[in-house]
């Protein structure tokens, strides 16, 4: 009896290795942070620092959803800048017509991901092509809703959201565990959820099975444009504006693949989960704010930061030391 | 069965239309009909000058192309297209401010430093197996960091030199733009590599099965890495030619050539999953890229409607004919 518990503790930690070691960079990256922010551990720090994280994370959280199932969505930054186009036109006003507004584009969002899902797994187009393709419309609507920076939100419930609870928990965080347990953890545990971590670790096999591998990957899809546009609800009420700026969509889709490593998610597929992801990009943008504590020159912030994500990505090279055969190099 | 039938069609067809690719053929045929629909919206549309103008413009996007393609028929991608445009643009203005021998040296060293962003991608790719798509992107931002470090966030001031405008607007063949020139030269330099030797065969077969191609006694290893060298390289060397074009380097400049480098490869018929396609697609790609850019600008189309245009266009014609096969 207590060996079986040893063992099934050892399957724990040897799942979650990804997640864990996330969080251990998250927590020593955030303590140096701290430690040298002039300001120190203050909840104004932690407030600022959780809302740039948790936009990311958001991004991150649908990256992941996609790359389980062994694909890969090259346009969620797009749905996360339409999406804040949208929210800067339609979150505005009473209580009722923001509340009507934050569904609209939540539910746009699920369409962007539901067209992807569509393209990909029923018109059998490959997911790079398909969703460079569906960002560019994607760009392309947002900058037709948002020309030039602008628009305005319900300020009160976006300084709600930004804000702090009881004065010591930031908001954001609030609400992306919230999101966690809303979202992530009922899809990963739903027939749906397995069929897309199935359908990512071997299709033939998840096929020859009989799981619905196309209903789990529509909803991974689906899923992640829902949660790439609560990102870009987010984008709003932080920034109070819309715009539609192709460096910072194109920024985001980069920075979610780099959570995603560092969070520990397999690029091949089947492996990982969204709170590695969420690890992954807080811990990805605090090692990109450590350059504003240590008083360097912004400008070399995207060198720092395609540095980062070099060394993150190559560090997978290190399983090759595991390989015997050297046919399982060539997948 | 509807395989049969299309055989006895094409077997009443002449020899080379029946041995050309679907996918060429369909992008031959939307090439003539973005040239009917255009001709109809104005009649400049069909006179030579406008067409070889356009065909200079497509000259630029046909080198990225060709690296492209070389890097698609291995089954892997290079999204790092972008920063190597413009480092290479930006290299070779850069070099031009270090006296002659840096003006001789302009246009080279432009190309090297290409070479040595694709050399990164092919190590990645080849040698720690990285996904293609993951380190090219990690190495185009690490170039853009380089870049944007280097030129302080502003566009450089150091301008082109007089080879590399010449070789991007000047005349060598009355009525022929040089550009155009280098385009052909480097496509037929590329049908050679492609048919013609061992390692165009040996990209083909990687593309199909890397394994295959490995146990048959191929060091795949060294011919992906210089297919992703040979891919940075002509990035650069196209950003040369755009810097020679506009006389100078800009922060962005090749943001706007990686979809459609991507899209006139695929639409050209290359299979995305590696080892099929011909040159020849890839030409047509390039053409019929250029000539719906074109047309868009000449409608005075805003950048939002080009931009949704364009997506929608490549999942349209993907659809028709890039589709996966349905049997697992």
């Amino acid at each position: 009896m207590k060996d079986w518990r040893v063992k099934d503790w050892r399957y724990w930690l040897a799942e979650q290795r990804g997640t864990l070691l996330a969080l251990g960079i998250f927590i020593v990256m955030f303590v140096i942070y701290t430690s040298n922010h002039p300001a120190g551990f203050t909840a104004n720090v932690v407030q600022t620092a959780a809302n740039k994280g948790v936009l990311l994370a958001f991004v991150a959280m649908a990256q992941t959803l996609v790359v389980i199932t062994a694909g890969i969505d090259l346009s969620v930054g797009m749905i996360f800048l339409l999406t804040n186009c949208l929210a800067s036109w339609l979150v505005v006003g009473t209580p009722m017509q923001t509340a009507l507004g934050v569904i609209a584009v939540l539910a746009v969002g699920l369409l962007c991901g539901a067209i992807n899902g569509a393209i990909v797994i029923y018109g059998r187009l490959q997911p790079i092509v398909a969703t460079i393709a569906t960002g560019a419309v994607y760009y392309g609507i947002g900058l037709l809703l948002r020309p030039f920076p602008g628009g305005s939100v319900n300020e009160d419930l976006a300084d709600a959201l930004t804000g702090r609870v009881f004065g010591v928990v930031p908001a954001s965080i609030v609400v992306l565990l919230v999101i966690v347990l809303v979202i992530w953890v009922p899809f990963s545990r739903s027939v749906l959820g397995r069929a897309a971590y199935a359908a990512g670790s071997s299709e033939t096999a998840a096929y020859m099975s009989g799981v619905p591998i196309r209903r789990g990957k529509f909803a991974a899809y689906t899923l992640a444009g829902l949660l790439a546009a609560i990102g870009g609800l987010f984008l709003t009420f932080f920034t109070y504006t819309g715009e539609a700026a192709y460096a910072s969509g194109n920024s985001y889709t980069l920075f979610s693949i780099a959570a995603v490593v560092l969070g520990g998610v397999s690029l091949f597929g089947g492996k990982g989960s969204a709170i590695g992801a969420i690890f992954g990009a807080l811990a990805f943008r605090t090692i990109g704010d450590l350059l504003f504590v240590f008083d360097f020159d912004p400008l070399w912030q995207p060198l720092f930061q395609g540095v980062i994500l070099l060394v993150a990505v190559s560090l997978g090279a290190f399983a090759l030391f595991r390989v015997r055969n050297r046919l399982e190099w060539f997948l | 069965m509807s395989e049969t039938t299309l055989g006895g069609i094409a077997g009443r067809m002449p020899r080379f239309i029946r041995r050309a690719d679907p996918a060429v053929l369909t992008a031959f045929a939307c090439i003539v009909l973005l040239l009917f629909l255009g001709s109809l919206y104005s009649r400049s549309f069909l006179s030579p000058e406008y067409l070889l103008q356009q065909l200079k413009v497509a000259s630029f996007l046909g080198v990225i192309a060709t690296g492209m393609m070389l890097v698609i028929l291995l089954g892997q991608i290079d999204l790092s297209v972008p920063w190597a445009v413009a480092a290479g643009a930006m290299m070779a203005c850069a070099a031009a401010a270090y006296g002659p021998v840096g003006v001789a040296l302009a246009i080279p060293f432009g190309i090297l430093c290409g070479m040595l962003i694709g050399v990164v991608n092919g190590i990645g790719v080849a040698y720690l197996r990285i996904p293609s798509m993951i380190i090219t992107l990690a190495t185009n931002a690490v170039a853009q960091g380089l870049m944007v470090v280097y030129t302080g966030g502003f566009s450089p001031q150091d301008s082109a030199t007089g080879a590399m405008r010449y070789l991007a607007t000047g005349f060598t063949i009355p009525g022929v733009p040089n550009a155009v020139i280098i385009w052909a030269l480097i496509g037929a330099a590329m049908v050679f590599v492609l048919t013609r030797t061992s390692f165009g065969r040996t990209v083909y077969g990687i593309g199909n099965r890397e394994r295959a191609a490995y146990l048959s006694g191929i060091d795949t290893r060294r011919v992906v890495m210089i297919a992703f060298a040979v891919s940075g390289g002509l990035s650069a060397f196209g950003g040369v030619l755009l810097a020679g074009y506009a006389s100078k380097a800009a922060q962005s400049m090749g943001d706007a050539y990686l979809l459609p480098s991507i899209a006139a490869v695929v639409l050209g018929g290359t299979s995305i999953l590696g080892g099929r396609g011909s040159y020849l697609g890839t030409v047509a790609g390039v053409i019929l890229i250029t000539l719906l850019q074109s047309i868009l600008s000449v409608m005075q189309m805003p950048e939002a409607g080009r931009q949704i245009i364009y997506g929608v266009v490549i999942v349209a014609m993907l659809l028709l004919y890039g589709r996966a096969p349905a049997s697992r």
